[in-house]
């Protein structure tokens, strides 16, 4: 029983959570525009936004980063690169819990402003505040796995973790049983993670797909050619 | 391409570079530019406006996108106005500009409702009963009434079927008609002008079954008794654009900018000409920003500082030097040189009656109504005379009334006298005259002076051989004179030959009443007349409620009247007196009374003044605190004047003066039926009986269960949530309701009770029906039997006409009424048919005795010149018409309502049209209006006649009658006025007689309305409308006593309460706290302010105070607003709850503390509606109420006045008013806050916690 919950959910959920994150982007991307938003309160309140914000947002940049650079790493390319896997644990430790802390710290600050401040309530949606949570939570898993990780200095568990996700995004089989003998912590983590992805096209966590990273790359004057004038009436089909 | 799809070109959409690289051109998808563009694309936009309460009358585009109203702009293209006058636009405001929110607002009405309780019932007993035997089970069981009754105001709401609510409704009518008579249905809606067809709907279904038409701006107190008592004309104002004209502006206790918002630019337009403004305003208004000057009197005390100003206007340029211009204007167009007879009482003598052509022997050659001429002394031939112009040539001759500086039927040139003094040889001699003085009246609030109560002045007079002898007469002028204490030489007391004098009425006297500094009086006042002078008459006063909503509201009016009539600025353009509250001009009005009262199938329609009537029926006489006897003058004339005043209103009644309903104490259809009985004629029958006592008018016995009002319908108005004064005796008395009355009735208390009216238990609920119509759930409809979801003023056609310009514009139909609503039209369309229907078997062609008092405008208000005489009292006969309401047998055909309703009925052919004193033929009209709208081809009475099935065939009916909208029309009617006058004035509307003004014409572009005789001003492109331009311009008499302005009232009641002249009289005393005060103090501070009501800044007039958008703008709920020095008294601070309570009731509400406030005063907006954030209050135990929960209202006996010249009764012309600002309240804090959540407790009786004063 344990084997199967395991398998469907760190070996079927992950693709369910991510076919939905894809497919959900696009047609969300396509259709609903007008909602494809960061949903920001800071018109109707600064307070606390200011400070919890950009803790949040830097430190998350860094974890999600540090996420990304150290599952999505092939073994080869660390080794080509010399990097010794206590190293890599090490690093991952050390900046992700920095940042994380920054993060969190952040997110709490926003989590309050969220909930104990009635006219942030008032107009807040349920979605809206339920993706707060989950990346308050997920946010606080991520940071309990850092003492369990230091009790685990050799590296092991880290390439166990690395491993799965990896099987996960190459399609390899069998990477959900890996999983059976790790700490719930991590594994809570992990089915946070994907949930995050689930969620991802149907909230506010859109805007991450638009960050206006490009507008740094953009010249002085952008000029936008007209198509056929037939075009003009009728949205965009 | 879809969005993903230019995002999947993202690395191919730079298609080039240039300027160095420093530009990039793309080729990426800008379709999202499209939801830019038609987010201003709308699939229509369609003219409309605000149709009840607002009299901006301001022209709205309505946006309409995929069948949804998605919001509202101000329209910008009234017709330009000439060169060097501002246009008309920008007109609009916010409440405007958030109407639409109604439209799909929670608070939206979306099905018939009914009260659950009565519709159990209903359908229980019309299981087993034809409809009008139901309605007879249900009310003949005073179980079954009393079951629904006590459950009004405490939800309980279904849903039902327009043919189930019609049903209910018809029989209930039916029902009343046939067990009590048709005058006890009854109906009320305010201010027609702002959606005519919608008011008319109502009146026109009442009127056909012979209902009740209350009135309404008498009970809004919004009706200033002194334009009828100066003018004979009700409310004709200057339009806004007349403003820019003025060369001196006075505010006074008017707030233009708030609720005049889009008039308000003239105000500042003129200000930018370099017009100079005073603003006068006891709080720091959002006027006062505008003044040069502010002042600020104690309020409750303008007509002292009008006395004052007069009085430096009278010495400085009538007295110590004559202005040319002044003089002049006072002779020909008002009342000054007419002479007063003077009595002697005790040692000196006391101003009377006018002198008529009657009282000589020769009667100066007037044999038609000689009585009713009034009489001056002619310097160029040196004798009395008659001149033209008084009443006495309105009626019976033709061809003198006019102003034309001529005496009576001889026609002889005149120049009449202003003083006696004027004579080469002095006056013939100087006489002591009494004049009474009340500021000494006792308040505990506002100080007195201690003037003895008569003050005796010499008065210059000319002796003049009468009938009975020779006799001392003054002119009118003289007498003015020496009422505001100015001296002139003649020696004796009582005159001021200083401004610091402290005699009333001085500068120096006035500073003690008012605290107003003297220096600021006389530069206003001498600047006000300096440049009336200068500019023949360019001072304009714009006064306003905040004024008129005391007691004594007519003399302040009158003192600031008198000012402008002083200065000759009346008629004048940008001058004269310019009041905006609550009526607003029904321009097409003639048109549109044939349709709202239905005279086109019957005549006369009932009409009600509703003071009176809410006087009576909620039984507010029956805690009358305020006695004639205190009221009254020091040098009245002998009489039985210690009465109760509801007494004066049941002997008004009963001589003709007032109207009644209901009228008689039987049903009118039994009393008919019974004088054809008996063989004789019913005014006969009915006489006889009146006299010997067998049959009384219902008002002697108002509580009495064959007397109630027993329908009653409410429409286009939010009664009980706002204009209702003394809201819980309303619940308690008229509803049956839960109700907060505090105080004790004159039974319990034994005291002195009113000796003209039967003296009963306190009646619990008098309706046994009540229906609103409305699109939101408002206050009334709470306390409604049954709820009609109407149209939004989105949602039907209508007409749109206003005091503040010259244009009429439609109300039309953006979308259809949603869910289940349905226009105004149509609903009373769908009740009329199904009264018919309901009718049949129960009612036929039935005899109805209607009963009308002595009109305006019409040959009886010629009735008692002389004196006044009681036939109740042996003091003269009964006579219908003369000396008693006039009796007129209607026959009424009650299956036809529904075909009557939709068509034009004969009487317009056969009598014609008319209004004002004059009539002229219609058939071309009629004839046209078949032609335009379709004949009725179903068989009965309307067979072939005019069809007026739509609210837009409705409307075009209007238009076509009227002579503001038809030019033949205006022609003919100043035709008819040229017979009166003997003068032709065609002139004013040949230009535009080809010009027809269609309904589809005013939905391309607002159009001006056309010069008639209805109105005293030009709609015209050169002169900006003003009232009594004609009378000065065209010499058309007003319609009063002397055919001029009327500064001398000598109706006998006016002497009685020493207001034949202008006086200063304080606040009265209503005795509303210190019960109170003493009942329900707890130890904590508190303080007792005077409760004042303006008008809101964030709701009515275009919305009501229930709109979220306008709640979000201010403090989201109820709200007082009171001074930082109150507010330390009663240990508050800003935003606390408080509660505020008087014998009459509680309400709670939050403290806005802030310095605009004077101390002593609180400010209440007025309509903060009951249905948001009101929790309980401490001192009733129920839920705090409205703002009228702690008024009730007093009547005056000097506005019952009827039968005699201008004084003669008209609706929403004269008659009582509803007043109620000389409130005073005792304010704290709010101990506990209790929402009162939960069911009512069942072991809490209704209303017991209001009469044992245990909070609960």
């Amino acid at each position: 029983m344990i084997a199967f919950a395991n398998t469907l959910i760190f070996g079927y959920y992950p693709y369910v959570a991510l076919s939905v994150f894809l497919t959900g982007s696009v047609v969300r991307y396509n259709r609903t525009q007008y909602l494809w938003r960061s949903g920001s309160s800071e018109l109707l309140r600064k307070r606390e936004l200011v400070i919890g914000s950009t803790l949040f947002h830097y430190g998350v940049l860094v974890v999600l980063g540090g996420h990304l650079v150290g599952f999505v790493t092939p073994d080869a390319v660390l080794d080509f690169l010399g990097v010794s896997l206590r190293a890599h644990q090490l690093l991952a430790v050390v900046a992700g819990g920095i940042s994380g802390t920054a993060a969190w710290v952040g997110l709490t600050l926003l989590v309050h402003r969220r909930l104990f401040d009635p006219r942030i309530r008032k107009t807040s949606s349920a979605m809206g505040i339920f993706v707060l949570l989950l990346v308050w939570v997920q946010l606080t898993f991520g940071l309990a796995t850092v003492p369990l990780t230091l009790h685990h200095l050799d590296g092991r568990m880290f390439q166990v973790l690395v491993h799965y996700v990896q099987s996960i995004l190459y399609f390899q089989p069998g990477g959900a049983a890996t999983l059976l003998p790790v700490s719930w912590v991590y594994k809570v983590h992990i089915f946070l993670g994907f949930t995050f992805f689930l969620v991802w096209p149907f909230s506010r966590l859109a805007h991450i797909w638009s960050a206006p990273v490009w507008y740094l790359l953009r010249l002085y004057q952008v000029v936008r050619r007209r198509k056929a004038p037939a075009r003009r009436r009728g949205m965009p089909s | 391409m879809s969005h993903f799809g230019s995002f999947l070109q993202f690395f191919r959409k730079n298609l080039e570079t240039f300027s160095d690289g420093h530009g990039v051109v793309t080729g990426e998808s800008r379709a999202w530019e499209e939801g830019y563009r038609t987010r201003w694309q709308h699939d229509k936009i369609v003219r409309s406006t605000h149709g009840v309460n607002c009299t901006g009358s301001c022209s709205w585009k309505i946006y309409v996108k995929g069948g949804i109203v998605t919001w509202e702009t101000q329209q910008t293209d009234y017709p330009r106005t000439r060169p060097d006058m501002p246009n008309h636009e920008p007109r609009g405001c916010p409440r405007g500009a958030s109407y639409s929110w109604y439209l799909y607002s929670g608070n939206r009405l979306k099905y018939p409702m009914v009260r659950g309780r009565l519709l159990r019932l209903w359908r229980d007993a019309r299981a087993r009963l034809a409809p009008v035997e139901a309605w007879r089970s249900i009310v003949e069981d005073p179980e079954r009434r009393k079951s629904y009754l006590s459950a009004r105001g405490l939800g309980g709401f279904v849903r039902s079927s327009w043919d189930e609510v019609n049903e209910i409704i018809a029989s209930a009518n039916v029902y009343t008609i046939r067990r009590y008579g048709p005058d006890r249905v009854c109906g009320f809606s305010p201010i027609p002008a702002m959606s005519m067809v919608s008011y008319a709907s109502g009146s026109r279904y009442l009127s056909l079954i012979g209902a009740t038409c209350l009135s309404f701006y008498d009970w809004y107190c919004d009706l200033p008794p002194s334009s009828p008592q100066t003018w004979g004309e009700q409310t004709d104002v200057p339009e806004s654009a007349d403003w820019y004209n003025a060369m001196f502006l006075i505010l006074w206790g008017s707030n233009v900018p708030q609720t005049r918002t889009p008039d308000a630019h003239f105000y500042s337009e003129s200000r930018y000409k370099g017009t100079q403004s005073v603003v006068i305003s006891p709080d720091y208004s959002e006027a006062t920003k505008f003044a040069d000057l502010w002042i600020h009197p104690k309020a409750g005390t303008d007509s002292a500082l009008a006395m004052a100003m007069g009085h430096v206007i009278l010495k400085e340029f009538h007295v110590e030097r004559r202005s040319e211009y002044f003089s002049d204007y006072c002779r020909r167009f008002s009342d000054f040189p007419f002479l007063v007879r003077l009595v002697k009482r005790g040692e000196s003598y006391v101003p009377e009656r006018l002198l008529r052509a009657s009282d000589f022997p020769d009667g100066l050659g007037e044999t038609n109504n000689p009585e009713w001429k009034t009489c001056a002394f002619d310097e160029l031939s040196g004798r009395l005379v008659a001149p033209r112009g008084s009443i006495g040539y309105r009626w019976g001759e033709e061809g003198a009334w006019n102003l034309e500086e001529r005496a009576g039927t001889d026609g002889a040139a005149v120049r009449l006298r202003l003083s006696a003094a004027d004579a080469p040889e002095g006056p013939a001699d100087c006489l002591p005259v009494a004049f009474p003085y009340f500021g000494t009246y006792k308040h505990d609030h506002y100080s007195g002076t201690q003037h003895p109560d008569v003050l005796v002045r010499r008065v210059p007079v000319m002796r003049v051989e009468t009938r009975e002898g020779i006799v001392p007469a003054a002119t009118v002028f003289d007498l003015i004179v020496a009422n505001y204490g100015v001296d002139r030489g003649l020696g004796g007391g009582n005159v001021a030959s200083s401004y610091d004098e402290d005699l009333p009425y001085t500068p120096a006297w006035q500073e003690r009443v008012t605290g107003v500094s003297r220096n600021l009086v006389i530069t206003t006042a001498r600047q006000f007349a300096d440049t009336a002078e200068k500019t023949r008459g360019k001072s304009m006063v714009i006064l306003g409620a905040g004024v008129n909503h005391w007691y004594n509201m007519d003399l302040t009016y009158r003192g600031i009247i008198n000012m402008l009539v002083f200065c000759g600025c009346v008629g004048q353009s940008g001058g004269g007196w310019a009041h905006y509250v609550g009526q607003e001009k029904v321009r097409p009005q003639v048109g549109w009374a044939t349709l709202a009262f239905a005279t086109d199938w019957y005549r006369p329609p009932r009409q009600m003044n509703g003071t009176s009537f809410f006087y009576a029926h909620t039984d507010q006489w029956r805690y009358e605190k305020v006695s004639a006897k205190e009221l009254l003058s020091p040098t009245a004339p002998e009489g039985d004047w210690d009465v109760s005043l509801i007494d004066y209103n049941v002997r008004a009644e009963r001589m003709g003066w007032l109207p009644s309903a209901p009228q008689l104490e039987g049903n009118p259809l039994d009393v008919a039926r019974a004088a054809e009985a008996a063989g004789e004629r019913v005014s006969d029958y009915v006489t006889k009986r009146l006299k010997s006592g067998e049959i009384r008018l219902a008002t002697e016995d108002p509580d009495n269960p064959e007397n109630f009002p027993r329908n009653l319908f409410v429409w286009r108005s939010n009664l009980l949530g706002s204009s209702g004064k003394g809201h819980e005796y309303f619940l308690r008395h008229l509803l049956g309701a839960q109700n907060s009355v505090l105080g004790k009735d004159l039974g319990e208390l034994g005291e002195r009770k009113p000796t003209e009216v039967v003296w009963r238990d306190a009646p619990i609920g008098k309706l046994d029906l009540l229906v609103t119509l409305d699109f939101r759930m408002s206050t009334t409809c709470l306390y409604s039997d049954i709820v009609l979801p109407t149209a939004t003023w989105y949602e039907k056609n209508d007409l749109n006409t206003s005091d503040m310009h010259t244009f009429i514009h439609p109300l039309s139909s953006a979308v259809d009424p949603i869910w289940q609503a349905r226009s105004d039209w149509d609903i009373y369309r769908g009740i009329a048919y199904k009264f018919s229907e309901v009718a049949r078997g129960v009612l036929g062609v039935e005899k109805d005795l209607v009963l009308t008092p002595l009109m305006h405008d019409s040959p009886s208000e010629l009735g008692q010149a002389l004196d006044v005489k009681d036939w109740k009292r042996g003091e003269c006969e009964p006579i219908p018409g003369k000396t008693a309401q006039a009796m007129t047998v209607v026959e009424r055909d009650y299956t036809s309502v529904g075909a009557m309703y939709t068509s034009l009925g004969p009487l317009l052919s056969s009598l014609g049209n008319g209004g004002k004193g004059m009539s002229w033929k219609t058939e071309t009209e009629v004839e046209y209006l078949r032609r335009l709208n379709g004949e009725v081809s179903e068989a009965g009475p309307a067979l072939g006649r005019p069809r007026i099935w739509t609210d837009i065939e409705a409307a075009e009916a209007v238009m076509t009658l009227a002579p503001e909208t038809n030019g033949s029309v205006a022609v003919k009617a100043w035709e008819a006025l040229g017979k009166r006058t003997g003068r032709d004035h065609r002139h004013l509307a040949l230009p535009r007689e080809e010009e027809k003004i269609r309904f589809r014409d005013i939905v391309a572009q607002p159009r001006r309305t056309i010069t008639s005789p209805i109105w005293s001003g030009l709609d015209d492109e050169e002169i900006t409308y003003n009232a009594g331009y004609t009378n000065v311009h065209e010499l058309i008499p007003w319609r009063t006593l002397s055919g001029r302005q009327e500064l001398y009232l000598d109706h006998l009641w006016m002497r009685a309460f020493g207001e034949a002249l202008c006086v200063y009289k304080p606040p009265v005393d209503t005795r509303s706290v210190p019960p109170a005060e003493a009942r329900f103090a707890d130890g904590g501070p508190y303080v007792v302010v005077n409760f004042l009501t303006p008008h809101q800044k964030w709701g009515i007039h275009s919305t009501y105070s229930d709109t979220l958008i306008m709640l979000t703008l201010s403090r989201g709920g109820p709200i007082v607003w009171i001074s930082e020095t109150d507010a330390r008294k009663a240990d508050l601070v800003d935003n606390d709850w408080i509660e505020l309570f008087n014998v009459n009731g509680s309400l709670v509400a939050r403290a806005v503390v802030s310095q605009r406030i004077q101390p002593g005063t609180v400010m209440m907006y007025h309509a903060q509606e009951k249905i948001v954030n009101i929790p309980g209050s401490v001192a009733t135990g129920n839920r705090g109420g409205i703002h009228n929960s702690v008024t009730r209202t007093t009547v005056k006996p000097t506005h019952m006045i009827g039968g005699y010249a201008q004084l003669s009764y008209g609706m929403n012309y004269y008659g009582t008013v509803g007043s109620n600002r000389d409130e005073f309240v005792v304010l704290r804090k709010l101990k506990r806050v209790d929402w009162l959540e939960g069911p009512l407790d069942p072991a809490r009786p209704l209303d017991s916690a209001a009469r044992t004063g245990t909070p609960t």
